[in-house]
């Protein structure tokens, strides 16, 4: 068991040396200066070289990046060029706003898109399931910025029932997250319709049926344990993919998140910024990693063992 | 949303008479992608209370529909009820509500599968999967089932049941497993057990364990029990009444000495003839391959792998009569089984 701490913590911090080296050869590729960005189109030449000197983006970038890695080991994760103190102070300040987002959007997602897969499962090939399996198509196949401009038009411009952007009550908290959680819940919920459908033919359901049980005890927990160990899988997969999503639906929704703090700090070539955000992203995604695959051996005990 | 305890018809065990379990004429269709097939063509047998009947015959026979049909196990919509009756204990299971049946399985009738290890749920401990009968069906606590679960896993012959309860169905032997199968199918004192070819995923060393521990079950509890299996050696020393099936038609039927040592129809013959003993060089297996049932012969389903098929089997059907000169139970749907029988020296 300490070994395979030992493992997975190694395994987290190749992955998350990996994103930050990825986004830090990126973000120097990208055309632009922060310098530039920073004191705008009227500054002087010097002004822009002694800035950039004291930025220490004279450097050569091999340099710049070993210089980044030692820092990173100290947990000195550089300064905001733009909004100025420590990058990953403003990070972790604007995590609460993306977590609330994606868990609810994960809930969201997890609740109905396992509900309506039970349903369609149990009602397959009636209306009810062609309904649910239609809509999770389309919404499957929707990009989430256009779900949520529309959402944005109908809800909150149209009818005026709920707010189309900002943060700070569960009205504000409904719309970016439905926008958000819509694709995954379909795919949650094909997931769950195909799995419980292949359960409900396994030996050990017709057993269920044999000693007896009733019709809603061989559906939980007899098949919906087995069905959910690759949906389990799959959802802390995708949470990363939610992660990511929060990007786009923070602009949408002007959510005060590290999504949004990221994409306005790529326009200020933020450097820091943007580095903490991928770094704080890729550690969240590596811990609900671990955390799925501690679950699977409490879901499946045949992997339990095999550790 | 519990299930009705014991069904009203059920109230008084034994005020019945009559068999325990009387399937008769009973028709079962499949639909498949190339039409509907007859799986199961007009069979009728009763079984006892406390008696041993071995139903016997090849893949696709329809025994083991048969069986499903009882416990109410049929695949839906695929599966379709024709025509026939499956009485238990008096009452005719297909004019009730699938519900009545459901209440009786687990209780009255219980049924053991074939592969131990896909019938068993893999993610819940045995101990919990042999007590769940009891703790839904009678609202008693884990506790108490857990501990009826060990009793129950002694009595099967699990050693340390103690320890074992607690495992899971993976961490059992294939063996071990049937035998947890075993304990959950009799935790409830069933009156019928009907076991679809229990010993047919096990090692032969394991089968002949399995198939007397439940011969001694029986024997203890008076449990009437339907053997289901291809193998006829199994079943030979441990049932009273064999029943013999080919393409969804019971062929030959009577005391399993009987059908054994005076095979009165080819198909039987046949069967004895692939089984392993001790004075035989080499098996003789029965040519030819089972029909399809989408497409059955006409007449006789058996005459095109019969050494006896003439043009009366060609076109009349047979139906099952006294097998000649032989004891009253002794039945057989062969037109010619006075010359089977005349043939039969083994």
């Amino acid at each position: 068991m300490v070994a395979y701490i030992v493992r997975r913590l190694l395994f987290a911090a190749f992955v998350m040396w990996g994103a930050v080296t990825i986004v830090f050869i990126v973000l120097r590729m990208v055309p632009g200066d922060p310098a530039l960005v920073m004191l705008g189109p009227d500054a002087s030449p010097d002004e822009i070289a002694a800035l950039r000197e004291s930025l220490g983006l004279t450097e050569p970038i091999p340099q710049q990046y070993l210089h980044y890695l030692a820092s990173s080991v100290r947990l000195d994760f550089g300064d905001s060029i733009r909004l100025g103190g420590d990058a990953m102070g403003h990070v972790l300040e604007r995590m609460p706003m993306t977590i609330q987002l994606s868990v609810a959007a994960l809930m969201f997602a997890v609740v109905f898109g396992i509900g309506f897969g039970i349903v369609a499962a149990l009602r397959v090939n009636t209306w009810a399931d062609r309904v649910i399996t239609v809509t999770s198509l389309v919404t499957h196949s929707l990009p989430s910025f256009w779900v949520g401009l529309v959402l944005i038009l109908m809800l909150a411009r149209g009818l005026q029932l709920l707010p189309s952007g900002g943060a700070g009550s569960f009205a504000h908290l409904l719309l970016p997250a439905f926008a958000l959680a819509l694709p995954f819940t379909a795919m949650v919920m094909r997931l769950t319709r195909s799995g419980l459908l292949e359960v409900i033919n396994e030996g050990y359901i017709a057993t269920a049926r044999s000693k007896g049980l009733s019709e809603r005890v061989v559906i939980f927990p007899h098949a919906i344990r087995n069905a959910l160990i690759p949906i389990v899988t799959v959802v802390g997969l995708y949470f990363g993919a939610i992660l990511g999503g929060t990007v786009v639906i923070e602009t949408v929704f002007a959510w005060p998140g590290v999504g949004r703090l990221i994409v306005d700090s790529i326009g200020f070539r933020d450097y820091g910024v943007v580095q903490s955000g991928i770094l704080v992203i890729a550690a969240i995604f590596v811990m609900i990693n671990l955390i799925v695959d501690i679950l699977y051996g409490y879901l499946d005990p045949r992997v339990r063992l095999a550790r | 949303m519990r299930l009705a305890e014991r069904p009203t018809g059920t109230a008084a065990p034994g005020t019945r008479t009559g068999p325990l379990l009387r399937v008769q004429d009973l028709s079962v269709s499949f639909a498949t992608g190339s039409g509907r097939l007859r799986a199961v063509d007009g069979v009728s047998f009763d079984v006892g209370a406390g008696e041993t009947v071995a139903v016997l015959g090849e893949s696709g026979s329809g025994k083991s529909v048969t069986a499903q049909t009882v416990m109410g196990l049929l695949p839906r919509p695929a599966g379709r009820i024709d025509g026939g009756s499956v009485s238990f204990d008096g009452v005719d299971l297909l004019d009730r509500p699938d519900s009545y049946t459901r209440a009786l399985c687990g209780t009255d009738i219980a049924m053991i599968f074939q592969d131990p290890l896909s019938s068993l749920n893999p993610v819940f401990r045995v101990g919990t999967q042999i007590g769940e009968t009891l703790r839904r069906r009678r609202g008693v606590s884990r506790r108490k089932a857990r501990e009826h679960a060990i009793e129950m896993m002694h009595r099967v012959g699990i050693p340390a049941p103690e320890k074992r309860v607690d495992d899971y169905p993976h961490q059992f032997s294939g063996g071990m497993r049937q035998r947890v199968m075993i304990a959950m199918a009799l935790s409830m004192n069933p009156r019928l057990v009907i076991a679809d070819e229990p010993t047919t995923a096990l090692d032969v060393t394991v089968q002949a364990q399995i198939m007397s521990l439940l011969a001694d079950l029986q024997r203890e509890e008076g449990m009437a029990l339907v053997l289901i299996t291809h193998d006829l050696g199994v079943v030979a020393d441990v049932a009273d009444r064999a029943i013999l099936m080919y393409a969804g038609r019971v062929v030959e039927t009577g005391p399993i000495r009987e059908v054994y040592d005076h095979g009165a129809h080819p198909y039987s013959v046949g069967l004895m003839g692939s089984l392993p003993t001790g004075d035989q060089d080499r098996l003789t297996p029965i040519t030819g391959a089972p029909p399809d049932l989408r497409q059955l012969p006409t007449g006789c389903s058996f005459h095109p792998r019969c050494a006896f098929a003439t043009d009366r089997c060609r076109t009349e059907e047979p139906v099952l009569r006294p097998a000649p000169d032989r004891p009253q139970a002794h039945l057989t749907a062969c037109h010619h089984a006075e010359e089977v029988l005349a043939d039969g020296i083994r």
